[in-house]
């Protein structure tokens, strides 16, 4: 099972990401661990400039503004 | 994203390719006839511009698509320019730069980075660990909302290219000096002692990078339905705020307290915007009706860079990262600046 976290203080675009992944998930079928991940202290330690960030399994696959819903399909593979 | 010449994204490359030129014909000829389809419009509802009612429903029905219409136009270009200036790209521009002409940078880069408000402590962290000066850091972090492209398109839109350029000199002006002055006072003490201690993860660049132009069209347009998206409830009661002020204040009416001969009228317009927080797309109709009724276009204008440059939300933000004298001073200088620009606008035009 993928691990999968939101990186944002919890504004609009954090939370619509949060969203996204979640609902492109289910659409898959796969089943994923999701984390919202707020403090300061632990975002910057991943090394984004810009919120929102996605990281999977410990590493940064996005960061900066809402992933395209395209981007985010291809984090969890090809169809079911 | 891999390859950029497979059959299918040539497709959508040509479909971008033919269609942004139409749009761009249509966005134009809408433009220019804005005023013959509001005065149409006020007639057509049974209305005269002589009343108080006729004159703000024509500024409301006048000024909605011309806002949007300015807005939508300039958030798309924006958004496909931003996918050439990645913050993660900006920060290895400054990182090393001497203060002065690494000022002068981070404040021409604070217009075309992309930033949002609650990304502040995030890049403001990035860019420090990354050897960005602190003083280089907080003129980018004050050109980055105060000299945004909304706010120069609209004014160029609203009152014509001279307040543009004076708007975006002016602005570039008060985020180097006051990055120069918070520089030079030395002031790396006050940062909160977990952003010193803090040893950033290495940095990774997983946005801006690989982009092919279909992806810049589509950023554009994402872009585009993300901030037209939000601001445009703001714009219309900005703009109906104008309306209002437009149809029913007096003539002159704000020249006895907004005019240039009130010498406190300025310092009240930065004060009054801080606890304000809105951002240039809803504020500028306002603007525009005021300076209509006789207030002072350098009184308006420190107005609305307090509101925009100076929100109360935005420095809770940063008090997560600095300690009160580092945020007083960036305060106190940033207002300095502002309060400068008031008096010479007030002074020049």
């Amino acid at each position: 099972m993928k691990n999968v976290k939101v990186l944002g203080p919890g504004c609009r675009n954090c939370q619509a990401t949060l969203t996204l992944v979640g609902e492109v998930a289910r659409a898959k079928g796969i089943e994923i661990q999701l984390e919202k991940v707020d403090q300061m202290a632990e975002i910057v330690r991943y090394g984004i400039l810009s919120t929102p960030g996605v990281v999977i399994d410990g590493e940064v696959v996005h960061a900066g503004g809402i992933p395209d819903r395209k981007k985010v399909e291809s984090w969890f593979g090809p169809a079911a | 994203m891999s390859t950029e010449t497979s059959p299918a994204e040539t497709r959508v490359l040509a479909y971008w390719l033919w269609g942004l030129p139409l749009a761009a014909a249509v966005w134009v000829v809408v433009y220019w006839h804005l005023a013959a389809l509001a005065d149409w419009l006020v007639s057509a509802a049974g209305l005269s511009r002589a009343t108080h009612w006729g004159e703000a429903v024509h500024f409301f029905l006048y000024d909605t698509p011309k806002v949007l219409l300015l807005l939508t136009g300039i958030v798309f270009v924006m958004g496909v320019i931003q996918t050439f200036f990645a913050p993660e790209r900006t920060r290895a521009l400054l990182a090393g730069r001497r203060l002065g002409i690494g000022n002068a940078m981070a404040a021409s880069l604070g217009i075309v980075t992309p930033f949002c408000s609650c990304s502040a402590v995030p890049l403001f962290i990035g860019f420090l660990s990354a050897g960005v000066p602190l003083g280089i850091t907080f003129s980018f972090l004050i050109a980055a909302p105060m000299v945004n492209e909304i706010a120069l398109v609209l004014l160029l839109g609203l009152f014509g290219w001279t307040v543009a350029a004076l708007y975006l000199g002016m602005g570039l002006l008060i985020a180097i000096v006051a990055g120069l002055i918070i520089g030079e006072l030395k002031m790396e003490r006050y940062l909160e002692d977990w952003v010193r201690a803090i040893h950033q993860g290495a940095a990774v660049a997983p946005s801006g990078t690989g982009y092919g132009w279909v992806e810049r069209f589509e950023a554009g347009w994402r872009h585009v339905r993300e901030i037209v998206g939000k601001v445009w409830p703001y714009v219309l009661v900005g703009i109906g705020l104008g309306a209002a002020i437009h149809g029913f204040v007096p003539e002159d009416f704000m020249a006895s307290f907004m005019g240039r001969d009130v010498w406190w009228a300025v310092p009240a317009a930065v004060v009054l915007g801080v606890p304000m927080y809105t951002n240039a797309a809803g504020i500028l109709p306002i603007v525009e009706a005021l300076i209509g009724k006789g207030a002072a276009l350098g009184t308006t204008l420190a107005f609305m860079m307090s509101v925009i440059a100076l929100s109360a939300p935005e420095m809770l933000i940063l008090r997560k990262v600095l300690k009160w004298p580092l945020i007083a001073t960036f305060i106190g200088v940033v207002a300095t600046g502002i309060l400068l620009v008031g008096y010479v606008f007030n002074l020049v035009l």
